[in-house]
C-alpha cells in the first residue's frame, strides 16, 4: 500500500523504537553473562568468562535444559495430534454447541495460568497422582493443543473446502485425501503451530510450579537461581545460549509462515 | 474415567473428612488442657523410627532452604554414600508446609524446617519420629537444641536441629553513621520509602516484639502468643509502616539487590544477606537492637511417606558433623547446634565462633524469640490467642 | 492414484469398505469421532480440574493442620466480598490488565501496519522474527534485566542522569509492574494484530481513497473494523496473562503492589488454604468468561 513520505518516517521511527524496547532487555542478559559479580547492578564491575565455563560444567543446567526439552517435545507431540483432531473437527462440522465447544478449546488460552495450574493441581492430589514429569506434560499439553488447534483451524477456513471436496469426488480415500491434499494445505500451519506450542512449552513457570514435583525445568531452575542469587550469572549464560541457537529456526520458520500472514498466536502462561 | 475417579474419590473425601474432623477435635481436646499435662499425641507418634541405617537408596529429595545443600559438602556426601541429593528450595516456611502435605506424598524424604512450620508439620502426620541414637553428633548438640519444644513433643523428636540464627537489623553505613540500636528505625517515617522487611505473616512477631519493649501496657510476653488487643496493636504498627516500605523482600536476593542499588538504606534481615552484601563490596552493616530479635531454629525432618530413609538419616548424619556444620555456619551465615563445631569455624574464618555465638551460654538464647507457630491455646491454657490462620490473611490486608 | 481417478462414488451403503459407508450414511460420525480424542481429554482433565476447584472453593480448612475440611459453606466468598483489602486487590489487578492492554494496543498497531502495509517482504519476515524472538529469551529472566533498568543506580536513571534529567523513581512501583508487564506481552498483540491487518486487501484501501475519503479518515475506517478482531484477539492474551501474573508483582512490584495472582499463590504455595484460594482464582474466570463473550461476538475467535 501506498503511504505518505512522512508517514512512512514515522512509522519506521516508531518501528526502531519498539524494536529498541523489546531488545535493550536482551542486550542486557546478553552483557551480563559476562558479570563479574553475582549481583545485578549498574554500571556492571567488571567483565569475566568464568561463568561459561561453569554454566557449561553444570550437570543441574544440563538437567533442566535436557528436561525442559523432553517436556516440550512430548507436550508438542500431543498437542499437536490432539490440536488438529479438535480442527478438523470444528471446521467440518456444524452441530448444537459448536460455539460452545470452540470457547472451550480456547480456555486453557485465555484463563490465566495460575488458575490452570492450581487446576491440575487439584486434580492430581485429589486423584492421588503423584507429580513427576508426566503431570507437567499434561499441564503444558493442555495450552500447546490450544496453540496447534488455532493454528490449524486458521488455515482449513482459508483453504477452499472445493479442493478437498474434488478429491473426494475423484475417489480419493481417507488417508489418500490426507497425504496428498490436507497434509500440503496445512502443513506450514503446523509447524507454525508446533514451533509456538514448543516455546511456549519450553518458557512456562506458572503452570510448571504446580504441576512439578522434584522435577526442575530450565524456567523453574532459573526461578530458583533468580532467589538464591549466587549463580544468577550462568542464568544469563543459558538464556543467551537458548537465544542463539533458537534465531535460525526462528527466522526460518518466520519466513515460511510470516509472509503469509498466518501466524496465529500463542500462548499461555 | 468419570465412574473410577468418582468411586474412590468420594472414599477418599470421606476418609479426608473423618481424618480431618478428628483432627479438629483432638485439636479442641488439647486446648481444653490446661498446660502442664502431656500434649496431645500427634498422628505419627507411634511410628516406631528405624534402628539402623541399611544401604543407601541412591536418591535424596530434599525440600529446603536455598543453600542448605551446598556442593561443598554434597558432593562429598553424594561420593561416600552413593546418595544423589535433588534439591527444592521453598521460598518460605508455608511453601514447605504446603509441599509436605500427604505426608511429601512419595516426592519428598525430608525438609529443612524453620519452627514456624515444625508443629504444623507434626500434627498433620506430614513428618514421623526420628531416632536420634543414629545420629552420633546429637549428643554434641547445645542441650536447648536436643529437644526443643517445636520439634519434640512429649519426648518423641521429630526431626534432628540443624542450625539457628536471629533476625537482624541490616543498615547502609554510609546513611547510618551512627549505628541503629533500636528497631524504631524500621517504624520512622523519616526512612519513607527507604525500608525494606520479610514478606512473612510472622514479621507480626517482629512487630509485638518491639511494641512488648516500647508499650509495655500492652502486656506482650510472647511475640507469638498474642491476644486480640495485643495481636490488633502489632497489626496496626505494621499498617502504619506499610506506607514507609519499598518493598516486602520475598527473596533473599531481593534485599542484597535493594541494598546494594541504593533503594533502601535499613530493613529487617538475615545475617546471609549482609555477608552477601558486603562479599559485593557494599556499605553495610547488621545488629540485633537492644529490645532482642526474633530468631530461626532449623530442623531436618523426615517425611511420612520418605521413599529413601536411609539416604535420609546418612544425610541428617553427614550435616549434623562439626565439619559440615561449620562450612553450613559460615556460608549461610548461621550458627551451628553443634558445640564442637566452634572449632571448626575457627579454622576456616578465624573469630568466626564468637562472631556467631556459636559459644553462647544458655542465657544467650534469652534475648532471640525462635519461630514457632501461632495457635488459639495460650501459654495460660486459655483459648483467647490468635492462630496463625489469622496472622496469613492480616499479612495480606498489611501488605494492602 | 491413476487407478482411483477413474472410479466414480460408490452408491451409499455399498462397497467392501463398511466403515466408509458408515461415514456416508452418517455425515456427522467422522469429525464425532475427531472430536472425541480432543474432548475426552478437555472433559476428563481440564474441565474435571475446574470443577474440582470450583466446588473446593465452598469448603475450608482446619486452621491448624491445614487439612481441608469438606463442609459446604460461602466463608470464602464472604470474605472476599467483605473485606475492602481484596476489592483493592481485584481492582489493582484488573485496571492493571486493562492498561496494559490498551499500552500493548497503542504501542502495537503502528508497528502491526508497517510490517503488514508498509514494509517489503523480506523486511516483513525480519521484523516477523524478531518480535517472535523474544519469546525465547526466559520470561523470568527478561523481567529480572528490568529490575537492572529501573532500580535506584539502574540503567534509567544513570541515563537520565547523564543527560541532565532528574531521575525518575520508578523501580519497585506500579508503574514499573505496568512497564514490565506492557513489554513482556507485547509480542501476543503485535502478532494477531499484524495477522488481522496482513489480510486486509490492498485494495480495499486504495478503493476507499479514490472514493475521495480523506486518507487516514479512510484507512481509519476501512482498517479499523476489519483489524478489530485480531486486536481483540491479542487483547485476550494481554489481559489475561496480566490477570493471571504473580511472579513479576514479586520481582519488580513494591509495598502495595499484590495481584489476584499473588494472593491465590500464597494461599495454594504458602498458607495450604486452597479452598480460599480456589474462591478467589473465580474472579478471574469470570472476568475472562465475560471477555470471553464479548471477543466472540467481536469475531476474535477467528483471529486467535
Amino acid at each position: 500500500m501506498s503511504v505518505g513520505f512522512w508517514t512512512r518516517m514515522a512509522l519506521r521511527a516508531w518501528t526502531a523504537l519498539i524494536l529498541l524496547f523489546l531488545f535493550i532487555p536482551i542486550l542486557l542478559i546478553f552483557f551480563y553473562a559476562f558479570n563479574t559479580s553475582n549481583i545485578e547492578s549498574w554500571p556492571i564491575p567488571g567483565l569475566t568468562t568464568k561463568w561459561f565455563g561453569s554454566t557449561w560444567n553444570d550437570p543441574d543446567v544440563r538437567a533442566a535444559l535436557l528436561l525442559s526439552v523432553q517436556v516440550g517435545l512430548a507436550a508438542t507431540a500431543l498437542a499437536l495430534l490432539l490440536g488438529s483432531c479438535a480442527a478438523f473437527a470444528i471446521h467440518r462440522a456444524s452441530f448444537f454447541g459448536r460455539d460452545a465447544v470452540s470457547l472451550l478449546f480456547v480456555l486453557p488460552l485465555a484463563l490465566p495460568g495460575i488458575i490452570t495450574g492450581i487446576a491440575l493441581n487439584a486434580f492430581f492430589s485429589f486423584g492421588g497422582i503423584n507429580l513427576s514429569i508426566w503431570t507437567i506434560i499434561v499441564g503444558h499439553a493442555t495450552f500447546c493443543m490450544v496453540v496447534v488447534y488455532n493454528n490449524v483451524l486458521a488455515r482449513l477456513r482459508r483453504t477452499q473446502g472445493s479442493l478437498i471436496e474434488a478429491a473426494m469426488d475423484l475417489g480419493a480415500n481417507g488417508f489418500q485425501l490426507f497425504r496428498d491434499v490436507t497434509l500440503p494445505l496445512i502443513s506450514t500451519a503446523v509447524v507454525a503451530g508446533a514451533m509456538l506450542a514448543f516455546a511456549l512449552s519450553f518458557d512456562e513457570v506458572i503452570v510448571t510450579t504446580f504441576t512439578a514435583g522434584a522435577q526442575k525445568t530450565l524456567p523453574i531452575w532459573i526461578f530458583g537461581q533468580i532467589r538464591h542469587g549466587i549463580l544468577l550469572p550462568e542464568v544469563n549464560v543459558v538464556v543467551s545460549f537458548v537465544i542463539l541457537v533458537t534465531i535460525i529456526p526462528v527466522v526460518i520458520a518466520a519466513r515460511l509462515t510470516g509472509g503469509g500472514g498466518t501466524a496465529r498466536v500463542p500462548a499461555a502462561r | 474415567m468419570g465412574s473410577t475417579a468418582s468411586g474412590p474419590g468420594s472414599w477418599a473425601r470421606w476418609g479426608c473428612f473423618a481424618a480431618a474432623a478428628t483432627i479438629a477435635l483432638t485439636a479442641c481436646g488439647s486446648s481444653n488442657t490446661p498446660s502442664g499435662s502431656t500434649l496431645t499425641q500427634p498422628p505419627t507418634a507411634k511410628t516406631a523410627p528405624q534402628t539402623s541405617i541399611g544401604a543407601g537408596e541412591g536418591q535424596l529429595n530434599l525440600v529446603l532452604w536455598d543453600g542448605y545443600a551446598d556442593k561443598s559438602w554434597v558432593d562429598p556426601f553424594t561420593a561416600a554414600t552413593g546418595c544423589k541429593v535433588n534439591q527444592h528450595p521453598a521460598g518460605s516456611s508455608d511453601e514447605m508446609v504446603s509441599l509436605m502435605k500427604d505426608g511429601g506424598g512419595g516426592n519428598w524424604d525430608m525438609v529443612s524446617a524453620s519452627g514456624d512450620a515444625d508443629l504444623r508439620l507434626i500434627y498433620s502426620g506430614d513428618v514421623k519420629p526420628m531416632n536420634t541414637a543414629l545420629i552420633p553428633d546429637w549428643t554434641n548438640f547445645q542441650p536447648l537444641f536436643q529437644a526443643p519444644s517445636f520439634n519434640t513433643i512429649n519426648g518423641v523428636h521429630y526431626g534432628i536441629s540443624l542450625q539457628w540464627g536471629p533476625n537482624t537489623l541490616l543498615y547502609s553505613t554510609k546513611k547510618f553513621v551512627n549505628p541503629p540500636t533500636s528497631w524504631s528505625v524500621i517504624y520512622d517515617p523519616a526512612n519513607k520509602g527507604l525500608v525494606t522487611v520479610p514478606d512473612n505473616p510472622i514479621q507480626i512477631a517482629d512487630a509485638a516484639l518491639y511494641l512488648s519493649k516500647t508499650k509495655p501496657s500492652l502486656g506482650i510476653k510472647d511475640p507469638y502468643e498474642l491476644t486480640k488487643p495485643q495481636f490488633d496493636a502489632a497489626v496496626a504498627l505494621l499498617k502504619a509502616q506499610q506506607p514507609l516500605i519499598k518493598k516486602y523482600w520475598a527473596l533473599a536476593t531481593d534485599e542484597i539487590s535493594l541494598f546494594q542499588n541504593g533503594d533502601v538504606t535499613v530493613g529487617a534481615a538475615w545475617p546471609y544477606q549482609t555477608i552477601q552484601l558486603k562479599l559485593a563490596g557494599a556499605a553495610v552493616n547488621d545488629t540485633i537492637p537492644t529490645e532482642g530479635a526474633t530468631g530461626w531454629a532449623d530442623t531436618w525432618m523426615l517425611a511420612t511417606k520418605a521413599t529413601h530413609p536411609n539416604c535420609a538419616y546418612l544425610w541428617t548424619k553427614w550435616v549434623s558433623t562439626p565439619k559440615v556444620q561449620a562450612m553450613q555456619a559460615l556460608s549461610f551465615g548461621e550458627t551451628p547446634v553443634n558445640t564442637k563445631a566452634c572449632a571448626e569455624m575457627e579454622a576456616l574464618q578465624a573469630g568466626s565462633c564468637a562472631q556467631y555465638h556459636a559459644d553462647a551460654p544458655g542465657s544467650y538464647f534469652d534475648t532471640i524469640k525462635f519461630w514457632k507457630t501461632p495457635i488459639a491455646q495460650c501459654a495460660d491454657g486459655t483459648n483467647t490467642c490468635i492462630p496463625y490462620a489469622d496472622w496469613v490473611s492480616a499479612w495480606t490486608t498489611i501488605k494492602g | 492414484m491413476s487407478s482411483e481417478v477413474v472410479r466414480r462414488p460408490r452408491p451409499k451403503g455399498a462397497g467392501a469398505a463398511p466403515f466408509r459407508s458408515l461415514m456416508w450414511r452418517f455425515p456427522w460420525l467422522r469429525p464425532l469421532l475427531l472430536l472425541a480424542p480432543p474432548m475426552a481429554w478437555f472433559v476428563f482433565v481440564y474441565l474435571a480440574s475446574l470443577v474440582l476447584l470450583l466446588i473446593s472453593a465452598f469448603w475450608s480448612i482446619d486452621p491448624f493442620t491445614t487439612q481441608v475440611v469438606q463442609v459446604w459453606n460461602t466463608n470464602n466468598f464472604q470474605t472476599i466480598l467483605s473485606d475492602p483489602t481484596y476489592r483493592t486487590i481485584i481492582g489493582r489487578t484488573a485496571g492493571l490488565a486493562g492498561l496494559v492492554t490498551i499500552t500493548d494496543v497503542v504501542l502495537a498497531f503502528p508497528l502491526a501496519f508497517f510490517m503488514a502495509k508498509v514494509a517489503s517482504r523480506r523486511v516483513q519476515s525480519l521484523l516477523f522474527a524478531a518480535v517472535l524472538l523474544p519469546l525465547w529469551a526466559s520470561y523470568l529472566a527478561r523481567v529480572y534485566a528490568w529490575i537492572l533498568i529501573l532500580n535506584h543506580s539502574g540503567v534509567l536513571n544513570w541515563s537520565l542522569q547523564s543527560i541532565g534529567l532528574p531521575s525518575a523513581n520508578i523501580g519497585y512501583t506500579n508503574t514499573a509492574m505496568w512497564l514490565v508487564f506492557s513489554y513482556i506481552w507485547l509480542p501476543f498483540m503485535i502478532i494477531p494484530t499484524y495477522a488481522a491487518l496482513e489480510r486486509v486487501p490492498d485494495s480495499l484501501l486504495e478503493a476507499a481513497a479514490d472514493l475521495g475519503a480523506r486518507r487516514w479518515r479512510s484507512t481509519l475506517d476501512v482498517l479499523l473494523p476489519l483489524a478489530l478482531p485480531g486486536v481483540v484477539a491479542g487483547s485476550i492474551f494481554t489481559f489475561s496473562l496480566t490477570l493471571g501474573d504473580y511472579i513479576t508483582p514479586i520481582l519488580v512490584g513494591g509495598a502495595g503492589s499484590q495481584f489476584i495472582g499473588n494472593v491465590v499463590y500464597n494461599n495454594v504455595g504458602i498458607a495450604n488454604n486452597i479452598p480460599f484460594a480456589a474462591a478467589l482464582a473465580t474472579v478471574p474466570v469470570v472476568i475472562m468468561a465475560v471477555y470471553l463473550l464479548v471477543a466472540q461476538r467481536l469475531g476474535a475467535f477467528e483471529a486467535l
